[in-house]
């Protein structure tokens, strides 16, 4: 037994696990503000009054949203890197990491997108009428009224995207960042591969530990932030 | 105390006017204000409005009455470009309606409107609904907005809920928080859509006591409504609906006692007590 836990000691001394889930933290948070931001900027295209507007927005989710996530970091890295030569950072693996981390936010802003526009459908169409009727142009309506209203609704399927964008930046490794998660696990495995339920089952445990916050913490505000009417 | 606030007296003369103080106790002889003329709008194959003129001048008051799905909405929403028209023009004031964009929000701001079902900001409070438009659509400064919506929910007898949220008010209270943030920003003209059809009874009074008070200090306003007593309070002409037309326009004495019109006949002895 105690051989058991030298080789454990031995296996995570040799393999930065902790590191591996921060690196994913990182990109999960960097993505996350991103695809917000952009999710919510293709929100207001997809209700605005401008038809060409509407369209960009709408087209921009069918064609991200059906995407493999693998597909778009492979490109982030093969056409945006090595093609066209866009650097982002100095360093290798800085570089690589920020282009996951923009291949992470394209991809999840489509989904942001779509859970802030189910947001949108909870506010009665009486707000953003009201709101017109007291002079307030399209963005100072969306901003000050609809919006507001619509995040608040939307609480529950953003965090489930968040969910989705912390598996799911995993892909990563696609993009060479080679230190997160997966890739850890599977050098992991290939160096000992006699403890192999183990492994899986740390770093399991590990994404469990970090998703389950996230859904309590939703619901939670969903339910506290929603607004009576 | 709320419910006993407003009366049929002329309103508290510490009040601000809401007008721009041009509007004439002569209403036959006012300056148009709001004129529609061969306005026609479809939804899909049904023809809501049909070839619609109609002249409200400043100062005056008209109550538009019909049967359901008759148009009156459409024609309310209209005015202020909720819906958009097929055919014919809308000006406030002798400016055409815009089509789009700012130009549209400007006019916008000049035609106040109270909806059937209120529409209070939600996520806002009392004070927050009415400073709201005055801040960001008219840049008035945060203390000076707030000064006047205290004195507008003053004036319709709500002064005491301005730090609450609209779901803790009664419906009638809400309705007349909806009427001081449409007078907020000082508009030429008031829509009414059926303001008292989604209240409890008990408090239709109170907020059609709050319009009479702004009709007699010369608001122009253009009130959907079945409130007869209203209508022969306050209206200066009732012009009644069907079908999308207008079919008949007269006083409101002279209308609910000898309509012209067989339409107007059948559809007011479905309305009036016996
Ligand atoms: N957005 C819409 N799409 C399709 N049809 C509509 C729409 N809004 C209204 N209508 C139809 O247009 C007609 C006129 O509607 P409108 O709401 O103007 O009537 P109304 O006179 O206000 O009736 P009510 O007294 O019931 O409020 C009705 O037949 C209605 O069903
Ligand atoms: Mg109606």
């Amino acid at each position: 037994m105690d051989d058991y836990f030298a080789e454990l000691g031995e296996l995570f001394e040799r393999f930065n696990v902790v590191g591996a889930f921060w690196t994913n933290i990182q990109l999960t948070f960097w993505a996350a503000l991103i695809a917000l931001a952009l999710g919510t900027v293709l929100a207001l295209m997809r209700i605005s009054p401008i038809a060409s507007l509407r369209f960009a927005g709408t087209a921009y989710v069918n064609v991200i949203r059906n995407t493999p996530l693998t597909v778009i970091i492979i490109f982030m890295v093969l056409v945006v890197w090595t093609l066209f030569a866009v650097t982002l950072a100095p360093g290798f693996n800085d570089n690589f990491f920020r282009l996951a981390v923009i291949g992470l936010a394209i991809y999840h802003a489509a989904f942001v997108c779509e859970a802030i526009r189910s947001g949108v459908n909870t506010v009665p169409v009486g707000q953003a009428e009201a709101a017109r009727a007291i002079g307030l142009p399209f963005l100072a309506a969306a901003r000050l009224v609809i919006l507001p209203q619509a995040f608040r609704g939307s609480i529950a399927p953003l965090g489930n995207t968040l969910i989705a964008l912390l598996k799911n930046s995993t892909v990563a490794a696609a993009g060479s960042v080679s230190w997160e998660t997966a890739s850890t696990m599977r050098l992991m495995i290939e160096f000992r591969p006699d403890h192999l339920y183990l492994i899986f089952f740390i770093f399991a445990l590990g994404y469990v530990v970090l998703v389950i916050p996230i859904g309590v913490v939703t619901t939670w505000l969903s339910d506290r932030l929603a607004v009576k009417r | 105390m709320d419910h006993e606030a407003i009366t049929d007296e002329p309103v508290a003369s510490s009040a601000p006017r809401p007008t721009s103080g041009t509007a004439t106790t002569d209403r036959a002889t006012g300056e148009p204000l709001v004129e529609l003329e061969g306005v026609n709008k479809h939804f899909g194959a049904l023809h809501v409005l049909k070839d619609i003129n109609l002249t409200v001048r400043k100062g005056e008051v008209l109550v538009v009455i019909g049967p359901s799905g008759s148009g009156k909405s459409t024609l309310c929403r209209a005015i202020n470009r909720l819906e958009t028209i097929d055919t014919g023009t809308i000006a406030i004031d002798g400016q055409k309606l815009p089509e789009e964009g700012r130009a549209l929000a400007r006019l916008r701001a000049d035609v106040g409107m109270v909806f059937q079902s209120f529409n209070l900001f939600a996520h806002k409070t009392v004070l927050d609904n009415v400073t709201l438009g005055p801040r960001k659509a008219r840049g008035t400064p945060k203390k000076a907005a707030a000064d006047q919506a205290r004195a507008l929910l003053d004036r319709v007898g709500v002064a005491n809920q301005a730090n609450k949220m609209p779901a803790q008010l009664s419906g009638g209270q809400q309705q007349r928080v909806a009427i001081a943030r449409a007078l907020a920003m000082q508009p030429k003209v008031m829509l009414f859509d059926e303001p008292t059809s989604a209240l409890d009874p008990e408090m239709v009074n109170e907020v059609l006591d709050a319009m009479v008070a702004l009709a007699r200090e010369g608001m122009t306003m253009i009130v959907v409504t079945h409130e007869m007593g209203f209508a022969r309070k306050a209206a200066d002409r009732v012009v009644f609906m069907a079908d999308g037309q207008i079919v008949e326009e007269a006083p409101p004495e002279e209308f609910f006692t000898a309509p012209k019109s067989d339409r107007a006949r059948d559809f007011l002895s479905k309305i009036l007590p016996h």
